[in-house]
């Protein structure tokens, strides 16, 4: 079976870089091995957080000259970088996925990072937010000054006393409230399965959203800051909306512990474009045994179809980091398990991780390497029509500097630019 | 050291992120249904410790596999649930089970008196009576029982010429083919025909995905170890088994080692769906179709949940896209609720048809010529919701193709 592109790994990174070439008339497949990281979303996409060495970062596109050589970025250069990053909200908006910036843009219209309220309570960077999340300016300014925190009565996964501690820290005064619906009740048959999505889907029923945003609205007592968890608008955002609208003061929607429903949200609306631009997407499959002849990789096989031969010009890897299975550690290396590529990890078991967990972690900088244009390397000898991205480029550690969206998303678009000014 | 992580059906590698759950159609609609995580690796790490931990709310799985299409970690958590059952359910399946079960003993005790089966089991009195003895729900609409089954129309009007053909097949048929859609068994015929595959019938029995989910374990081993034996004959004899039917297709590759433990590793790979089958010859260009003119059809396609599991329903899509008057939309990835026999029973029809009405609001908003689909279960639950039609890609496909011409293509 023949494509012009084929991508192995069906997420935020593959279906960019996926949308981008059909929607150019690349005819692409999608290989993906089970569901993705946008599963485990915040509801934002963070650019550049902080650089390598710690020193908190403002304006992304203004520290881009401080990153290594190379970092995605660098790789990618600064002009590129510009372009795509303006590019970014309206390619979204295109796919259903409408996303907000922080409020104030600085010089040249550049992003300035903004700031989402964590399950922790505590603030994080970040660039982009879908319609669930507020941004804030300052993580030291909070502009409200008595917040309501509303839970569901049972539902563990979203603690709303470690937010409630975070924000005493700033100086805003916390009210955390237990909210009991009736629909919402079923699910404590099984307590531990009462988790974000199952609450989301009685949430998207009109007369259960509208019983939790009345109870709600009756709970408030003049507080100017009303945080609820992030369990509203798994098919349609709307609901989100409408209940702002309802509930009296600024209302907040605060992650949860995954799956995310922001997250979930996306995925669904990326894959529906990309199949809708005319895109094919094998859902649990896994790419393996490509042939590889002269530099140049022929065609790969799925364990899905079998012997059929998939063919095409250009082949994509974003199939993610050690999480995602893009990458393997053994107790001595790291291997990309599709083609084999070389990999960049040290060779000093020792330096793999920290035993502080909040650390800098060392496997977070592993990836695969690559030249200026992502393309990897087997055995010191490039692939040319292979490219990588998503997190499986090495090159930086995006866990510790707030980049992963962004590496995704910037190195999806460079990888389909190149593509397309190849064809 | 052990640098591989092995365990049962890989239930290790779970790391309890609930995506499994998050795409679960049955947890969406019954509350007594405890999930897949649950149901399956977090329940089996406790079964291991002690049978007295498994739950039989289990059986409220209808092993639509959507969970381990979703799971990032490769776990096999629908098979872990059917394990689970095979080895510790305690309730005993009662009179309804073991009918619905028995499709292929059902099919042949009710074929001689199809007439009258039909419109008894149509009949408002006798659906009442189902309801309250047997626990079949009254709003279910029966299948209909074919008079002539598919394998005698074959040896009186098929079976003669098949030899005349240098290249053969061996069908599995399967028993919706066999006893109540038979006319998608002469669609498959008459197409491998034109592309010059003679079709050789196999000493076949029931490949037992109902004995399954109905908990008739030793019965459906039985099947399995009878087919997989002859399976073994066939492809000895270099046939390879095409199947028109995704249920039995994936039920006799995966789930007879993985939920029977039947090994089957020396043919699963030679048991193929149709489309698969006729897709590959027609891309390595073995084969030529050619399609009528005038064929023209809106056609919306519904890839049931077996079919995604094996991943195959690209070939669904690029063999009818093919077709030039053809308009395809691909209905989104929901499962229609039916799950074979799941559907019929009284405790779960409510769920069943609650699990499909996104499908059933989106095929009548499309409204289609009709609906495409490989699985008949998932045909009878539509038409009998939607009141549209569902074809099986064979049947579209003989009737879109120009035979003749096909034939003297190849």
């Amino acid at each position: 079976m023949r494509f012009d592109t084929i991508i192995i790994g069906g997420g935020l990174s593959s279906l960019v870089c996926g949308i981008k070439l059909q929607k150019a008339g690349v005819k692409c497949l999608i290989v993906s091995a089970g569901q993705n990281a946008l599963h485990f979303s915040s509801g934002t996409f963070g650019l550049l957080g902080k650089l390598p060495d710690g020193t908190e970062v403002r304006e992304p596109m203004r520290s881009m000259s401080f990153l290594p050589e190379g970092h995605p970025y660098s790789k990618i250069g600064v002009d590129k970088m510009s372009e795509y990053v303006a590019e970014v909200p309206a390619f979204f908006e295109s796919c259903g996925v409408r996303l907000h910036s922080a409020p104030l843009s600085g010089e040249g219209g550049f992003p300035v990072n903004g700031y989402r309220l964590t399950p922790l309570g505590t603030l994080k960077p970040c660039w982009l937010a879908m319609e669930d999340v507020t941004l804030l300016q300052s993580k030291d300014d909070i502009p409200w000054s008595k917040a309501l925190i509303v839970n569901f009565s049972g539902f563990l996964d979203f603690n709303a006393g470690f937010i409630a501690e975070g924000l005493g820290r700033k100086g805003v005064e916390c009210r955390v409230e237990n909210v009991t619906i009736e629909g919402v009740e079923n699910l404590r048959r099984n307590p531990t399965e009462m988790r974000s999505v199952g609450i989301a889907r009685v949430m998207t029923k009109e007369n259960d959203w509208k019983e939790f945003g009345s109870k709600v609205r009756e709970l408030s007592s003049g507080e100017d800051l009303v945080i609820l968890p992030e369990v509203f608008g798994l098919g349609d955002p709307v609901i989100v909306q409408w209940l702002r609208e309802m509930i009296p003061g600024e209302v907040m929607f605060v992650g949860t512990m995954p799956p995310s429903v922001p997250g979930i949200r996306a995925q669904m609306r990326l894959k529906k474009a990309f199949e809708a631009a005319g895109g094919t997407f094998l859902s649990g499959d896994t790419a393996e045994n490509p042939s590889v002849e002269g530099g140049l990789v022929t065609s790969v096989h799925t364990v899905n179809l079998g012997e059929l031969r998939l063919s095409a010009d250009n082949y994509v890897l974003a199939s993610g980091h050690l999480f995602g299975k893009g990458l393997e550690a053994t107790p001595s290396k790291v291997i990309e398990p599709v083609f084999g590529l070389d990999t960049d990890f040290p060779t000093d078991r020792s330096s793999w991780c920290d035993e502080d967990f909040f650390a800098q972690q060392g496997y977070d900088g592993f990836g695969v390497i690559c030249d200026e244009s992502f393309r990897p390397f087997i055995d010191g000898k490039r692939v040319d029509n292979l490219f990588v991205c998503g997190s499986e480029v090495g090159g930086c550690n995006s866990l510790y500097e707030g980049s992963g969206a962004g590496v995704a998303i910037m190195t999806a678009m460079s990888v389909a630019d190149s593509i397309l000014a190849g064809k | 050291m052990q640098e591989k992580n092995v365990s049962f059906n890989n239930f290790e590698q779970c790391i309890k992120c609930t995506i499994c759950t998050a795409y679960c159609p049955v947890v969406a609609v019954n509350p007594f249904y405890p999930g897949p995580k649950q149901a399956g690796p977090d329940g089996e790490r406790l079964r291991l410790k002690n049978k007295f931990f498994f739950d039989e709310n289990l059986k409220y799985c209808m092993n639509c596999k959507r969970c381990e299409v979703a799971c990032p970690s490769g776990v096999k958590i629908a098979d872990l649930i059917h394990s689970a059952r095979r080895r510790f359910a305690r309730e005993i399946p009662d009179l309804r089970d073991r009918v619905l079960a028995n499709t292929d003993f059902m099919g042949k005790f009710a074929r001689p008196f199809a007439p009258v089966v039909n419109s008894v089991v149509a009949s408002k009195p006798v659906k009442a009576f189902m309801d309250v003895m047997m626990d079949i729900d009254r709003e279910r609409t029966f299948p209909k029982y074919q008079g002539k089954g598919f394998t005698r129309w074959f040896k009186k009007e098929a079976a003669d010429s098949q030899s005349s053909y240098s290249k053969q097949i061996a069908f599995f048929h399967g028993c919706s083919t066999e006893f109540q859609h038979p006319e998608v068994g002469k669609a498959f015929v008459q197409v491998m025909n034109a592309v010059g595959f003679g079709v050789k019938l196999i000493d076949e029995e029931c490949c037992g995905v109902a004995m399954i989910s109905n908990g008739l374990w030793n019965q459906a081993r039985r099947h399995a170890e009878h087919n997989t034996k002859v399976f073994r004959k066939t492809v000895g004899e270099g046939l390879p088994i095409v199947g028109v039917s995704s249920t039995c297709v994936f039920t006799m590759r995966d789930e007879y080692p993985d939920v029977l433990d039947v090994d089957n590793s020396d043919v699963r790979d030679s048991i193929t769906m149709v489309e698969k089958f006729l897709f590959e010859k027609v891309d390595s260009g073995e084969v030529k179709l050619v399609f009528k003119e005038d064929y023209r059809a809106r056609i919306a396609y519904h890839c049931p949940c077996h079919n995604e599991k094996l991943g195959w329903g690209i070939f669904t899509k690029a063999l009818v896209g093919m077709i030039p008057g053809v308009s395809l939309t691909v209905l989104d990835s929901n499962c229609c609720g039916m799950a074979g026999t799941y559907g019929f029973k009284k405790e779960n029809y409510k769920y069943s048809q609650e699990i499909g009405r996104p499908l059933f609001e989106q095929i009548k908003s499309l409204a289609p010529d009709f609906v495409c689909c490989e699985c008949e279960t998932c045909k009878w639950q539509i038409e009998m919701s939607t009141g549209y039609t569902v074809l099986n890609p064979i049947v579209i496909l003989a009737d879109a193709l120009d035979l003749e011409a096909t034939a003297k293509a190849n």
